[in-house]
Parts: C-alpha cells; structure tokens; sequence
C-alpha cells in the first residue's frame, strides 16, 4: 500500500488510516472524528491530506487542441492562472473521470484527477495527444493538502504575501515559498473557500508544520476521509464512482453547465446528441428515521426508479440525506428508499443541501 | 469484581440489570454515532442473533445480542440521542431482556479488554 508524503505527520496528529484507492490515508482523527472535524470545515478550518489525487501536465502548442477534445467544457475563455471544472466524456458520452483544468499559460495545463482514475485517465490522455502535446503523470512526485474552512484565507495570510494569494474562487497562483515552488489555488471539495496547495514531496513535510502552526491557533483541525464526504454530499457535489461512471450519460448529472454543445467537437460529443438522458441526479432528505446509504433502492410507489448513489448522516443539517439516480421522467417529490427490507419515505430537494454564507 | 460479560462481537450484557449494550472498544472503533435502531418490546432475542443496528457518520454495525429472551423495554432515550453511546458506552444500555437463556460465547470484562488491547 502507498503512503503519502503527510503520512508520518497525519499519523502523529492522531490520524485513523484506511485503505483507499491504494493509498493509506485518515478516515477521521482519534481525538477529533468526522463531525467535529466536518464542523471545524464549516465554522473555521480544515486541514485534508489530499496527494492521492492524480495530476497530469499537458504542455506545447497543441495542449489546448488536445484538452478542448478530451474534455466537454470549453476552456476557450479559461485565462491564465484560472481553473476549470469539467467532465472527461468516453465515446459513448459516458464519463473517464470528473476533472479540474488549470491553465498555467497557453501552452501549459495542468489537468487534476481522481485518485482511483489516476492510471486509467493518464492512459486515456496519453492515448490521445493531438500535434505537439507533451504529456507528463507527475502524480507520484506531487504532495497535496487542501486547506477548506471560512479561516483558510486568514491562515494563509499569516505565511504567504497578499500578492502570492489567489483572489478570486477557480483561480491559483504559482509561487516561491522558503525557496520551493508551490501551486497555490483557491479550490476545494467541501463547498466552503479555501484552498488547494501543490508541493513536491521534499516540501510537504515543512508545509504540513507551517499550516499546522497558523491553523491551529485559529481553531483548525487536520480532517479526514470521511469528513471529506460528508462536506462535498451536503455541497451537493458528486463524486467519481458513485454519482457516475464510465456508463453514466455526462448530461444524466445535472452538470449541464460543464457540457458545451455549442463547442465544434470532442470525444463523446456525437453520442450526447444521439442518446437522450435516461436518469437524473437529485438530493433527497430522509422524512422517516434511518439512513439510506449508497446502492439502496428507490422506489416510486411499488415501482423501482433508480438508487441511492451517496448517503449519509448530515452533521450541519443533523439528518439524514443523500443522491439518487433516478428515471429522467421522474418528478414527484416524495421517495420511497429501501433500508434493510423496509421501505422508508424521503423526500426530493434541492441542491446542494448547504450553501456557505456570502 | 465486574459482573459484565461480552460477546466478541462487542456486546455487553449486565445480568444485574439484564441490559445489553455496545462496548466502549466498540463506541471508539465506530466513530460518531448518529442512529440506532432496536427492536419493540415485547419482541424476542436470541443469543447471538442480531436484534438491531448502530450507525456512525460512515456506516451501519449490527448488534448481536447475548442472550435469549424477551425484550421488556428498550431505550428510548437512545433514539433520539445517539450521541450518548459515544459519550458513556457502558451506561447507554439498549434493551432489557426477560433472559431465558445466556450465550455460551460470553466472556469476561478481563478477557475483552485482553482481546481489545491487542
């Protein structure tokens, strides 16, 4: 099993690992636990170990080609120093992975993936390469930590210069910090501000001890996996390999504003056109007691419409939510989902379940 | 000294009080727990059976039961308190059993915390 650069120091915080996507990585912290540590995200800040997501470069004259057609966004309009989030659609209009492009500069990009897509995507794109494309997997020699809370840009402030901070939300900076080159963006999957640093391993170590010493004396907490999940299913953000998967419809998840039909060409595009959405993403709320987890049925009256896709006790609302993939036709608001044998109503709401405070 | 038995499923039985619960090992190993489902009074248990469910943030656990019988009354107060598991797993009992029969897999609060501590 792999560990990640912060694994020695995650461990020290107190951290419960687990396997996932062949990383070692914390579920939840011994003295804290996914609520306090989900609350810590909401109300001050997060620290998350977050290297196992893969990051692939693209570079050359013909990077832009080359992700214009792997991808069903445009990034026509992407500025230097911006990112973007986006589908990477199959042929068949279903989905390799769900993505962030970066734009370093016009012939510079760096594309960030899911862990457990890493490989496949890196085959993907490899296999694809338009003109002058030159394709880097630097995954295994970058460290990151995403910092996510409504604190994240005051601890950031106590160590890096105003001018070093990225301003806006899907917008990053390239930066020297105590001589190492950083990525400094201003992403995250918790639906709160905050930020995504990318180091190489030598520096993860020294950026875990600087944000730790800003973070905690604000009230951050170092989080987990499972924090992770429940912050981005109350933001109402799908995740890979359970909102979707490679036979999943790109436009069967309510990501219409990801998908640029307008855009002359890419990969999946023809089949989109062709094939109408079967299914949809919606949130519901559980009505009866119980916690409807991922794959558990859902019915319309007596009739199955789809299942549960993410499920989970919600630590800001304090009950019981989750997705659905349900029939397209579907329109009622009120489910039935299948709990051990029984079925239990919930009701359909919309998305996301939480928004921050503007 | 400690009359409270356990199953290695981390069950505690108190036959003092003929209350059944989940272990502290068992509260820590979980995490936050956030529902619980038992069964109604009235209804029957048998040893090493499960007769209900504990769920964490994460995931759900079955509760095997240590002993046979017929539940007498059931901890409301859990239902709408989960969090109380968490903060005093030997007090949080679940349910109160006419016990007709104990398990045979029970052992003793020295030999759980043995078999915990590893």
């Amino acid at each position: 099993m792999l560990r990640t650069p912060f694994y020695g120091k995650m461990l020290a915080a107190g951290a419960k690992m687990v396997e996932f996507t062949g990383y070692e990585l914390p579920i939840q912290f011994e003295s804290t636990g996914i609520i306090a540590e989900h609350k810590a995200v909401r109300e001050k800040a997060g620290l998350f170990d977050v290297s196992h997501m893969g990051e692939i470069y693209l570079c050359g004259r013909d990077a832009f080609a080359t992700i214009q057609n792997l991808i069903t966004n445009d990034i026509t309009t992407l500025k230097d120093g911006a990112a973007r989030y986006t589908l990477l659609p199959n042929e068949d209009g279903g989905v390799v992975d769900d993505i962030l492009v970066y734009r370093i500069h016009a012939e510079e990009y760096l594309l960030v993936v899911n862990a457990a897509n890493t490989a496949k995507d890196a085959a993907w794109i490899e296999a694809r390469l338009l003109g002058d494309t030159e394709f880097e997997n630097a995954s295994p020699a970058t460290a990151q930590l995403a910092l996510q809370g409504p604190l994240a840009i005051e601890i950031v402030k106590r160590f890096i210069p105003a001018a070093d901070i990225p301003e806006k939300g899907y917008t990053f900076k390239t930066l020297s910090l105590n001589g190492e080159q950083l990525i400094l963006s201003r992403t995250g999957y918790t639906g709160e501000d905050g930020f995504e640093f990318y180091s190489s391993n030598e520096f993860a170590e020294p950026l875990f001890e600087l944000l730790m010493e800003h973070g905690k004396p604000l009230g951050m907490l170092p989080a987990g996996l499972g924090a992770r999940d429940t912050l981005r299913l109350e933001a109402g953000m799908p995740l890979y390999g359970h909102e979707m998967n490679e036979e999943t419809l790109c436009h069967e998840l309510g990501l219409d504003f990801t998908i640029k039909m307008g855009k002359e060409s890419f990969i999946g595009k023809k089949a989109l056109l062709e094939k109408p959405p079967q299914y949809q993403r919606l949130g519901f709320k559980m009505v009866e007691r119980g916690i409807a987890r991922e794959n558990c049925a859902v019915f319309d009256g007596e009739r199955q419409i789809g299942h549960v896709t993410s499920g989970t006790h919600s630590p800001t609302l304090g009950q019981a939510i989750g997705m659905v993939r349900v029939e397209k036709d579907f329109n009622a608001s009120t489910v039935w989902v299948e709990v051990r044998n029984r079925k239990l109503k919930a009701e359909i709401v919309p998305l996301p379940f939480y928004k921050k405070n503007k | 000294m400690s009359k409270i038995k356990f199953l290695k499923s981390h069950e505690w039985y108190n036959p003092e009080s003929n209350t059944v619960g989940i272990s502290d090992f068992a509260q820590r190993e979980l995490g936050d727990i956030v529902f619980v489902e038992l069964p109604q009074v009235g209804e029957s248990v048998e040893a090493g059976e499960a007769f209900g469910n504990v769920e964490s943030v994460k995931a759900v656990s079955e509760i095997y039961s240590p002993v046979s019988g017929t539940i007498i009354e059931i901890n409301e107060e859990l239902e709408s308190a989960p969090e109380l598991i968490n903060q005093d797993a030997n007090a949080a009992w679940m349910i109160k059993v006419e016990v007709s029969a104990v398990s045979e897999e029970l052992i003793s609060a020295e030999e759980y915390d043995a078999l915990t501590k590893k």
